[in-house]
């Protein structure tokens, strides 16, 4: 039976904007002039479900985004990777928010109406609320294991195996299908889509579903966190610079310096 | 709001309540919300032997579940436990941390309940209404947001290190409850096949007096070894940033940041990192941070006490020589 692998990807903005293009007004974020991009870790998530369908054959990858609206240039770029399918799970009331409550109940909708799905492939965190949450209330929705922060995984028959990271080391766990993983950078970088890829992502029409596609109204939606206030803090220190003669100078000034603070 | 107190999902190691869990256990007594309860999950006999040192710390009751399943930590056994105390004690408020278990468990716990878990969070508070405000830093630390806990029970995880542990009170009583979760071994559906940790030579990182990390300006592999010389001078140990960690130049268990390790020493001293915020997130909580970088511009240079603007190859050999002269 073919496996069917879902991979859950995020459109955030760009991590990489410069702290000084980072700006925030009335607790919401200016998009910045750069383009989003699709969160880092889900572009792991990607590649290792692309690893698991090259090696157990008959498989399908299914990407799932959700939000208002989108670049669609941008939420391709998994179609570009080597994705089969593309669906867009878009709604005024898909509004991107620090609760995850409200992805949970919208991807685990997506997940139950496509129906075949045997493993759930999503990263570790998203770069923008950093909450590591939505792929463990997937899991519990379903009543599916889950196994997190992941480098390696592999699928043989009805059984998942993973290789998770520790801070010291590594941990292999193993759970029968269907589950949930997240994926860490640890895994190694996404592919780069070729050209062939993009030329084909470029002609695919994603399928779109609303909240009424998925039978969710707004009262199943109601927050269970609420921002209050969402400001860019300053850490600022008034930073002393140490200058020499030349930067060996500067160094040995440095170690004096130091030294003389009472920090070495 | 619903339900009454402060629990704590505490966490064991070695026999007794991690730090964090002490943390914790402060942050619940200072939200001065009631009864303080402490739940502690491990093998037979594991959590009743550790209520003691809970109870020392500012518990008033200290909630034990103990099997078999939970001797080796495995969250799903862990989220179970919880799960079982919290419904029978009924708290207003249930606090965590946010440790490598309670990155699983926590949220695990609160999707059960219903509810939410506000996440990673350095400060909790209650507000005029008697609801749990949390703030915590989002964006990869670019941004600060407080959220405030609709749902019941109000589900907060705390970064380690964010609050002081009281100090150990041995005359301090409390009492203790054995609670029974209905384990069985069917609870654990992702077995533990192998585990592997490395236990890294010298200091901890999270308990090194003085951290020496290297990023993307060191331009390969090889610099960590004058790196390593440094940290061993100073007694320290090395660090890196995900660029260097990534490319392969150091492994990723001395990775510093966000997804990273959170370290608070004396001294951080960043050599060729940019100091990026989810970098920073690892490390802003240094007491000195010490930078030498090529880029006078750099972001780290805004948050360091200390910098030379200037190549490592050049400074990094005469800041050594003349700390080896000091330090004679």
């Amino acid at each position: 039976m073919t496996l069917h692998i879902v991979v859950t990807a995020k459109q955030v903005i760009d991590p990489e904007t410069p702290l000084s293009a980072f700006q925030i007004d009335s607790n919401r974020v200016r998009p910045p002039q750069q383009p989003p991009v699709v969160n880092g870790y889900d572009e792991n998530a990607v590649e290792a479900a692309l690893r698991v369908k090259e090696a157990v054959g008959d498989a399908r990858v299914t990407v799932l985004s959700m939000g208002t609206e989108f670049t669609l240039d941008v939420v391709k770029k998994p179609l570009a990777m080597g994705a089969d399918a593309l669906v867009l799970l878009q709604d005024p009331l898909f509004a991107n928010s620090i609760d995850p409550t409200l992805a949970v109940r919208v991807l685990t909708a997506a997940i139950t109406k496509l129906g075949d799905v045997g493993l759930v492939l999503c990263g570790r965190q998203a770069s923008d609320w950093d909450n590591a949450q939505v792929p463990l209330g997937i899991a519990e929705a379903l009543g599916w294991p889950v196994a997190t922060i992941a480098k390696g995984v592999s699928v043989e028959g009805e059984t998942l195996r993973v290789e998770r990271v520790l801070p010291e080391g590594h941990e292999v766990v193993e759970a029968a299908l269907p589950a949930v993983v997240t994926v860490s950078n640890e895994l190694g970088q996404a592919r780069y889509p070729n050209m062939r890829g993009i030329m084909a992502a470029r002609r695919v029409q994603p399928e779109t579903w609303s909240a009424a596609d998925l039978g969710l109204d707004a009262a199943e939606l109601a927050p269970q966190l609420e921002l209050v206030s969402l400001i860019k803090p300053d850490r600022s220190v008034q930073t002393e610079m140490i200058t020499g003669e030349d930067e060996a100078d500067a160094g040995r000034k440095l170690a004096l310096r130091l030294r003389e603070a009472r920090l070495l | 709001m619903a339900g009454n107190g402060v629990l704590v999902i505490g966490e064991l190691a070695g026999g007794a309540p991690v730090q964090a869990t002490l943390e914790a256990i402060a942050a619940a007594r200072a939200l001065n919300a009631g009864t303080v309860g402490v739940a502690l999950a491990g093998g037979p006999g594991a959590a009743s032997a550790a209520a003691q040192a809970a109870i020392a710390h500012g518990a008033d009751t200290v909630y034990t579940v103990e099997h078999e399943v939970l001797a080796n930590s495995q969250p799903d056994a862990l989220v179970a436990a919880a799960e079982a105390v919290v419904k029978h004690v009924g708290p207003a408020i249930v606090l965590g941390a946010r440790t490598l278990a309670g990155r699983d468990v926590l949220p695990r716990l609160a999707f059960r309940l219903g509810t939410a878990l506000a996440a990673d969070c350095a400060a909790v508070a209650l507000d005029g209404q008697g609801r749990l405000l949390a703030t915590r830093p989002v964006y990869g630390g670019n941004a600060e947001a407080t959220v405030v806990c609709l749902g019941t029970p109000a589900v907060a995880s705390l970064r380690p290190k964010s609050v002081d542990a009281l100090p150990a009170d041995a005359a301090r009583t409390g009492s203790v409850e054995a609670v029974d979760a209905g384990l069985s071994a069917g609870t654990v559906r992702v077995r533990s096949l192998e585990r592997v940790e490395a236990k890294a030579e010298g200091v901890r990182l999270e308990d090194a007096r003085v951290v020496v990390s290297g990023g993307r300006g060191l331009a390969g592999p090889e610099p960590f070894a004058q790196l390593e010389a440094l940290a061993g001078l100073l007694g320290g140990t090395v660090g890196a940033s995900r660029a260097a960690c990534d490319a392969g130049w150091i492994p990723s268990s001395h990775q510093v940041g966000l997804t990273g390790r959170t370290v608070t020493p004396e001294v951080y001293i960043a050599i060729g990192i940019s100091g990026a915020s989810q970098h920073m997130a690892g490390c802003s909580n240094a007491k000195a941070i010490v930078a030498i970088n090529k880029d006078a511009g750099a972001n780290i240079f805004k948050q360091a006490r200390f910098g030379v603007s200037g190549d490592w190859r050049n400074v990094l050999p005469a800041f050594m020589e003349q700390l080896q002269e000091l330090l004679g």
